[in-house]
Order: C-alpha cells, then structure tokens, then sequence
C-alpha cells in the first residue's frame, strides 16, 4: 500500500474532556477511500468518543475533523447527515410494525409531484418501493418484500435493512457502531457480508467492533484506540489476533510493534 | 415453537367490524325499535361527541401515550365557548375558536409536559383531567348555560336523506374522520406519528424531530376535544359543566376497541370510528332492553380489558 491513499476523513488532535475525565487526548482519524477501517479499543480507550465526534454526536473540544480535506463542524449527528454521513447503531434501530420500504425512507419521505404532492402532502409510496426494491437489490439483500413489516424479520435481516438504509443513502461514509453485536453466528456474517458490498461499491466503512474475528475478517485497516490516543494502525494481514489484542490492552508497546505489521 | 399465541392475529380493522356487526344482530332480535332508521341516526348523533375525542385520542394513543383528560378539556371548552357568547356577548364563531383554543392549549400543556419535562402522558394527563375539571367547575359555578345564539347548536340540526335523518355533526364527524385517515396514511407526517409510536429512539437517530411530532398531536388532539365540545353544545343545546364524564373512558374505550394498540404505532383511525359506534350501540342497545345503566358502564369496562388483553397476547406472539 503506498501513502498515496485518498483520504475521504481526517481528524487531528482532537481532544474531549467530560469534567475530569479526558475521553479523547490528541488522537488522530484518518479514512482512506474504499475501506473497511475497524476502530478497536478496551472500554474508556476513546473510542466511541471518537465515532460520536466524527458522526456529530459530541463536539470535541480541540482539533479539526476534516472531510474531503475540508475542514467541518458537525453540531448534531443531522449535520452530519447532511454531510453525507451515516451511522449504523448497535441496537436494531427500526420501527418494527412498518413496511421495509417505510423505514428505508423514514425521515426522507418522496412525495408526489404537482398538487398531490405540494398541497396535500402526499407520499409517492410507489416510487419509494421501486427504489427500495432496487437499492436492496443493488446489495443483494434477499428480502422477499419490501412492503412486509420490518417485525416479520429476523435480526439479521432487520441489521441488513439498517445498513442498507445507511449504503442507500450515505454519500460520504457509512459509520457502523458494532452491528453484529446483537445477532448470532450465521446473521453476523450475514451483515458482514453486506458491509464488504457496502465498501465493494466505493463506499469507505468505519466499524467498531469488539469481535476480533470479525474485525479480521472484514477489516483493510485497524485503528487500536488507547488511554484517548490512537496507539497505531494494523494491518491484519500480517498481524496476529493475539498481538492485536495485546497493543490493545497496552501489553504491546507501539514501538514494539514490528513494522511490517503496521498498515502504511 | 408453535403457541397458539402466535396464531392469533392482530385485531387490525376486520375484527371490530365483526364485533359491530354481532352486536347490531343480536340487539335486532331484542329490540324491534333498534334497526328503525331513527333509531339508527339517533345512535350517530350520539356517537358524535365520542367520536370526534376518539380521533384525538387515537393520535396520542398512535405515539404510545394516552390521555386520561380529553373528556374533561372537552366539557371545559364547551362551557368557555358557551359563556364566552352568552355572558360576553361574543360572536358565535369568535366564542367557538376561543373555546377550541382552550383545549388546544390544554393540548398543548399536555404535551410539553410529556415532551420537555419527559414526565408520562398517563400522569401528566390524570393532572390536567383533574385541573380541567375543577376550572370548569369554578367558571361556570356549576351552573348549566343556556340560552345559545342559534349559530352554536347548528351542528345538532339535521336533514334528511331518503328516509333518514342525519345531523350535520354526523358528517362533521365523518369528514374529520377521513382528513385524519388520509393525513395518517400518506403524508410524511402521519407515518412519522406510527414511527414515533414503534420506535422514538430510531425514528430521532433517522434525523426526525419526535418532539415536535407529539407536541403536534397532543395540541391537535386539543383541537379535535374542542370540536367537540362544540358538537356536544350542539347536540345537548346548553353548555353542561357535567359534560364528558362518559366521554372520557368511552373515547379511550373506542380507539382500544377499534384495534389501536395502547404500546403505540400500530392501529387504524377506521378502526377508532367503529369502536366509538360499537360504545354507542351498545348503550343504545342495551337501553333499549331496559339494562340500567350502571351495567352499561360494567360491560364497557369488561370490554375494555378483553380488548386490551388480546391486543397485548397477539403482540407477544408476533415478536
């Protein structure tokens, strides 16, 4: 890999403070185009302050986020929507009793054209389900019907339409806070599959994950978080599991590291 | 694993409509004056009240709340607007918009209540019932208002069609029905009510502002007590400070019995017009059977619970 790499997002230096406690010391973010970057860390190692900053969650208190090299402000996770950001949570964020195609579209409605639209307000519910279909297919998601409730699915299934409302309508960066941690075996892989669809189609990943099998399946590139910092960045190809959780929890120095485990 | 649970399906709107249909049969065979076309139109005009409150009601009940005091928001607006044009003189429509927008403030306490201060709609609402009731009570002395300019009563005129006499306040009521009905089912904001019901923690993350969509339903809902409260001057043809004691539990009654689910986002506001004419034939019926009416209120509260009980056992078995 050469540093020749497209950076889609950037953070510098940031840091976070809550009261006494310093979540975020200086750490450094970088997304290259077309990854998958697993971001890893013990807990309070700053890691989902570091995802809540980049998705607009919380305000850092100190250093810039920059996206396609220009520098932004995101004051609520909807800034960052409209950046062209969109996150994935852990818990299965959707509304169960409505249709696939609804929740695709929750908050993004299309309404109809000329007066049905404009004065009465009302959704082209057809258009919604042609693009469902479509952008569902685009992913290969097998879902049978996209006017079924979302509650007729399993969990898996119910992740895959997150993401995919995430893939559909992300410009930028799809963001993904631990999606697999609520499902069992088969649905994780399931959902990892369609992440690596998700960057397959151009789309740059960020997935926070406590699964090491997971992380090396999927990931190009890891970003270990420590005591607010990033430790370093590895790569999975050449590093071993055991020595990934041992920089981790500190175990490892980051100058023991041997170089060609880390990822340039 | 196969519970016969999981076989039951969810009330949805053919059930009630069943239910309806079972009574109407069974009161015909009891009473040779139940299926006479008067009979029939008297039952509407005086569903009317119940109904109207129940499209409010169902709205709130949509976002997973409830709101113990729509009777009483809809008895204080009905003495306002009538005190407002007896006492003071006012135009008739300039009182009836002064009383809508009593309840709609009312609506709208309610709803910062549940909003900003996060406090449960059950509580917030058993508070304004009690508040609502008390400053009816203290405005108008307990004292019945009579003597309505005619412009206030004319939603209980009727007409005729065929044979058949129908009030204004019946269509009134029909066409609020079918406003709600298109508004809940193809707009944005409608579905956006369903989705604060089944999720309001998602539907937040999906960049929408779940707060200003229950604010908007509690103060619409205020509005819809305060066209009721016209409709039951209209009907009654005085303001009654005694007004919407019925009202209160049969509206919530109406929109349980129409298949709403008191866990929010799911429901149909049909369902709620057939439940509201279920409550209403049922009292009609049963009076005309010469039921007294302290077994009227036993059997509505029996059904309430029966229809909560099955709304709660088809849920659990469609997780």
């Amino acid at each position: 890999m050469s540093a020749q790499h497209n950076l889609v997002m950037q953070a510098k230096g940031l840091v976070k403070r809550y009261g006494q406690v310093t979540a975020l010391d200086g750490t450094d973010f970088e997304l290259r185009a077309g990854e998958i970057l697993a971001v890893i860390g013990d807990n309070g190692a700053g890691k989902s302050s570091l995802i809540k900053a980049l998705s607009g969650a919380t305000i850092p208190d100190e250093g810039e986020i920059l996206l396609d090299g220009k520098v932004i402000h995101f004051k609520s996770p909807i800034d960052a929507r409209r950046a062209g950001i969109e996150t994935v949570y852990q818990e299965l964020a959707v509304a169960a009793a409505m249709s696939i195609s609804e929740n695709l579209f929750l908050g993004r409605e299309l309404r109809r054209a000329g007066f049905l639209g404009s004065v009465l307000r009302m959704l082209d519910k057809k258009k919604m389900l042609e693009e469902s279909i479509a952008r569902m297919r685009d992913l290969k998601v097998g879902i049978r019907s996209m006017t079924q409730p979302v509650e007729t699915l399993s969990g898996g299934q119910r992740q895959c339409v997150a993401v995919g409302r995430a893939a559909a309508f992300a410009q930028h960066v799809v963001i993904m806070d631990e999606p697999t941690a609520a499902l069992g075996v088969k649905e994780g892989n399931m959902v990892l599959e369609l992440i690596r669809r998700v960057r397959d189609k151009g789309l740059p990943v960020v997935l926070i994950s406590h699964n090491m099998p997971h992380v090396f399946e999927v990931a190009d590139r890891i970003h270990v978080a420590r005591l607010g910092k990033r430790a370093a960045v590895l790569n999975p190809k050449k590093i071993s599991m055991s020595d990934t959780v041992a920089v981790m929890t500190g175990a490892m120095p980051p100058d023991e590291i041997p170089a060609e485990c880390l990822a340039h | 694993m196969n519970n016969w649970k999981e076989k039951l399906p969810p009330i949805g709107t053919l059930g009630p409509f069943i239910a309806l249909l079972i009574l109407c049969i069974a009161f015909s065979t009891q009473s040779d004056r139940f299926a006479s076309s008067e009979n029939l139109s008297l039952v509407l005009q005086q569903v009317m009240v119940v109904g109207v409150i129940a499209i409010g009601q169902t709205l709130i009940i949509l976002t997973a709340g409830i709101d113990l005091s729509c009777g009483m928001v809809m008895a204080l607006g009905s003495i306002v607007m009538t005190k407002f044009a007896v006492d003071l003189g006012m135009p008739a429509p300039l009182a009836i918009l002064c009383g809508i927008g009593v309840t709609a403030l009312f609506g709208l306490v309610n709803g910062l209540l549940v909003t900003k201060v996060k406090l449960p709609p059950f509580i917030v609402t058993l508070g304004t019932l009690n508040i609502a009731f008390a400053i009816t009570q203290l405005y108008s002395n307990a004292q019945t208002v009579t003597d309505l300019p005619p412009a206030m009563t004319w939603l209980g005129n009727t007409f005729r069609v065929g044979g058949t006499s129908v009030a204004n306040g019946v269509v009134l009521m029909l066409l609020l029905y079918l406003a709600t009905w298109f508004a809940l089912r193809e707009t944005a904001s409608g579905r956006h009510v369903y989705a604060v019901g089944n999720n309001p923690e998602a539907t937040r993350l999906t960049g929408i502002a779940t707060n200003r969509v229950l604010l908007g339903v509690y103060v619409l809902a205020g509005v819809f007590y305060g066209i009721a409260s016209l409709l039951s001057v209209a009907r009654t043809g005085v303001g009654d400070p005694n007004a919407g004691q019925t009202e209160n539990l049969d509206a919530i009654t109406a929109v349980v019995l129409g298949g709403t689910s008191l866990f929010g986002g799911r429901g149909a506001i049909v369902g709620s017009l057939i439940g509201a004419v279920i409550v209403g034939v049922l009292r009609n019926g049963l009076t005309l059977m010469g039921v007294q009416s302290v077994y009227q209120v036993l059997i509505t509260g029996i059904l309430v619970i029966v229809a909560v009980a099955v709304d709660q056992l088809s849920r659990r078995g469609g997780r």
